[in-house]
């Protein structure tokens, strides 16, 4: 009798345990939620009243916090988000297409595999620093729209290679050896088969890496991008033969973040409350990218069975 | 009876158009393959760019300044012009103050989350709360800067009243809400991956399932959960904007959280923004600094490099 006790006692104790670490677990959870659902009220609360047409089509001011806009650093972040992407997609899919369909096992793909993986894991000011001690000291240029591009898109190169790789293992290789035995070279394979099936998961990644490039600030600091750039760089089209021009891209610009950083510290409380309504402009973009990847990432899982 | 064994016809007579067909066919097949091994090689020349220029411009520097004290003084004012002092440690106090705390809020919550995620929640909960946590790593660093001065401090001055607008405790709090969600999605897929069948013969033998995550879905995925707290780590070391905003960039030599300090990290941000004179010794000082911060994070990235493939190989 006395055993039975103890045994019961002993499950009462058990299940308490059980039931205490879900309390305990759904509480840490709700507070990672809850500290986003913070993050964002208090963005909106402080930002939110500066939000206007007007807002987001006048130039930014150093002197008048009244009617400063951020027309150009929303142009900025576009033109180099632009050349983020023509530069990383390329370079990023076409590393993750050699280690998962050429690279033999050697020390030469460890090397690389290392690589990537130490690359992802570099502070991003350090490709700051690393972009102009290429572009401006070595090449001798000044920080513009595709330095900051291309340094932008060295920081998300990693991101891109793990997505694609990811999206590229999943595919089961009936499908390779089908097209071979149909007669297919390796580059047809990968033309007609590999890439179109995993272009849902380089997009995932694309879109990923797009968000993190618009919200990364530290780099462009580093870069010497981090001052005040009166002027957008002019559009791609123009009225003359070719119709479209690249002047933009040897333009300095100034960045959605960098504007931030540098009226969150500014003694103007109307600025430092500009900077809550920059914070929400980034926060609404790199959110809704990342949820739009989210959503394509599920529908992938849901609809792809091999 | 005899039939005529099968022959295999050739319907059309090899011509000099197929051969050199197939010749163009095999120099396109040979040179797209270089061009994706030149694209993965490429990898391996920023990395050589990266170390190539942190030595090349920190030589300059240690001329100038001795590497013992770079190593040991405690001291930091590059901008002082008869004494300037270069002692990394006062930056690498801050370093260390603000990772100590943003891992102390992000180890046990991430560990705590992922366990719950993994081994306790229902489906529907974990699909929906592990990509909404996830997001918490998608906001951009400046942005929890300014939560960090706007929110978190003056929260922090209800208990004590005394506490700067700028402090490492703070800029520490929120870095570690940032880390969360690398801690706990990578853990959790470690987790995951731990084999039901180690569970089910833990319940069998009567443990409940906080005793089966505990013993046995924790030291079973413990490489995945190392890998997951080294990048989290990593991360906290080379984090930049927060504390570039939030930790108030004073060069203060001082392991206390309520104190304002500066990261080696803020400190790159900080003298890149100033217009400091190329070739001067305040402007190789920021190589210094990076180098410094290189060889940190280098070494937990070669790590967690290793931790993961254990844990792949595990699998």
């Amino acid at each position: 009798m006395q055993a039975l006790t103890d045994v019961n006692r002993l499950i009462a104790l058990r299940k308490w345990q059980d039931r205490a670490f879900i309390a305990v677990g759904a509480g840490c959870t709700a507070l990672g939620v809850l500290a986003l659902a913070a993050l964002l009220i208090k963005l909106a609360v402080d930002g939110l009243p500066f939000i206007s047409y007007r807002f987001l089509t006048s130039r930014p001011s150093e002197l008048f916090p009244d009617s400063a806009g951020i027309l150009t650093p929303i142009i900025g972040t576009l033109a180099v988000v632009v050349v983020t992407f023509f530069a990383a997609v390329p370079l990023g899919v076409a590393t993750a297409v050699y280690l998962e369909e050429y690279a033999r096992k050697n020390w030469l793909t460890d090397l690389i595999e290392i690589n990537i993986s130490n690359l992802a894991g570099v502070p991003s000011i350090t490709f700051g620093l690393l972009g102009y001690w290429f572009f401006c000291t070595l090449l001798g240029l000044k920080p513009v729209v595709f330095v900051g591009g291309l340094t932008l898109a060295i920081l998300v190169l990693p991101i891109i290679i793990v997505t694609t790789r990811e999206a590229l293992r999943t595919i089961p290789s009936s499908i390779r050896e089908a097209a071979y035995a149909a007669g297919a070279t390796k580059w047809q394979v990968i033309r007609y088969h590999l890439l179109p099936y995993s272009l849902g998961g380089i997009l995932t990644g694309t879109i990923i890496a797009l968000s993190r490039a618009i919200g990364e600030t530290a780099p462009l600091i580093a870069l010497g991008a981090g001052g005040f750039v009166p002027d957008p760089p002019p559009g791609p089209l123009s009225s003359r033969f070719p119709f479209i021009n690249f002047a933009w891209l040897q333009k300095p610009f100034m960045a959605l973040p960098t504007l931030m950083f540098n009226w969150t510290d500014n003694p103007n409380v109307m600025f430092r409350q500009k900077a809550a309504a920059i914070g929400l402009v980034l926060i609404v973009l790199t959110l809704s990218l990342n949820a739009v990847a989210i959503v394509i990432r599920y529908r992938i899982r849901k609809r792809i069975k091999w | 009876m005899s039939e005529a064994s099968p022959k295999f016809v050739r319907l059309r007579p090899r011509s000099f158009g197929d051969a050199a067909r197939r010749a163009w066919r095999e120099r396109r097949e040979a040179a797209v393959k270089w061009l994706f091994f030149a694209a993965a090689f490429s990898s391996i020349l920023i990395t050589l760019g990266i170390v190539c220029f942190l030595f090349s411009e920190s030589i300059p520097f240690f001329r100038n300044v001795s590497l013992r004290e770079f190593l040991t003084a405690t001291e930091w004012s590059p901008r002082d012009e008869d004494h300037p002092r270069f002692g990394i440690l006062t930056l690498a106090a801050a370093t260390f103050t603000t990772t100590a705390i943003a891992l102390a809020v992000a180890i046990p919550i991430g560990t705590v989350v992922a366990l719950y995620l993994s081994e306790f929640a229902p489906h529907l909960v974990r699909e929906s709360l592990k990509p909404a946590l996830e997001l918490l790593s998608a906001v951009p660093t400046v942005v929890y800067g300014y939560f960090a001065i706007q929110f978190v401090a003056p929260i922090l001055r209800w208990f004590r009243p005394e506490l700067p607008d700028y402090s490492m405790l703070s800029a520490g709090l929120v870095m570690g809400i940032m880390i969360i969600p690398y801690i706990s999605s990578l853990s959790e897929d470690a987790m995951r991956s731990v084999p039901m069948l180690l569970r089910e013969g833990s319940y069998a033998l009567g443990a409940n399932r906080v005793i089966t995550a505990l013993r046995v879905v924790v030291p079973s995925a413990f490489s995945g959960i190392g890998a997951a707290y080294i990048l989290g780590i990593s991360r906290a070391i080379g984090e930049t904007m927060i504390v570039a905003v939030a930790a108030g960039n004073q060069s203060l030599f001082t392991f206390n959280p309520l104190n304002a300090a500066q990261t080696i990290t803020a400190y790159i941000a900080q003298a890149s923004k100033g217009d400091t004179a190329h070739g001067g010794i305040a402007y190789q000082s920021r190589f210094a600094a990076g180098l410094m911060l290189f060889l940190m994070t280098i070494a937990f990235n070669l790590i967690g490099y290793w931790l993961r493939r254990r844990y792949h190989k595990a699998n």
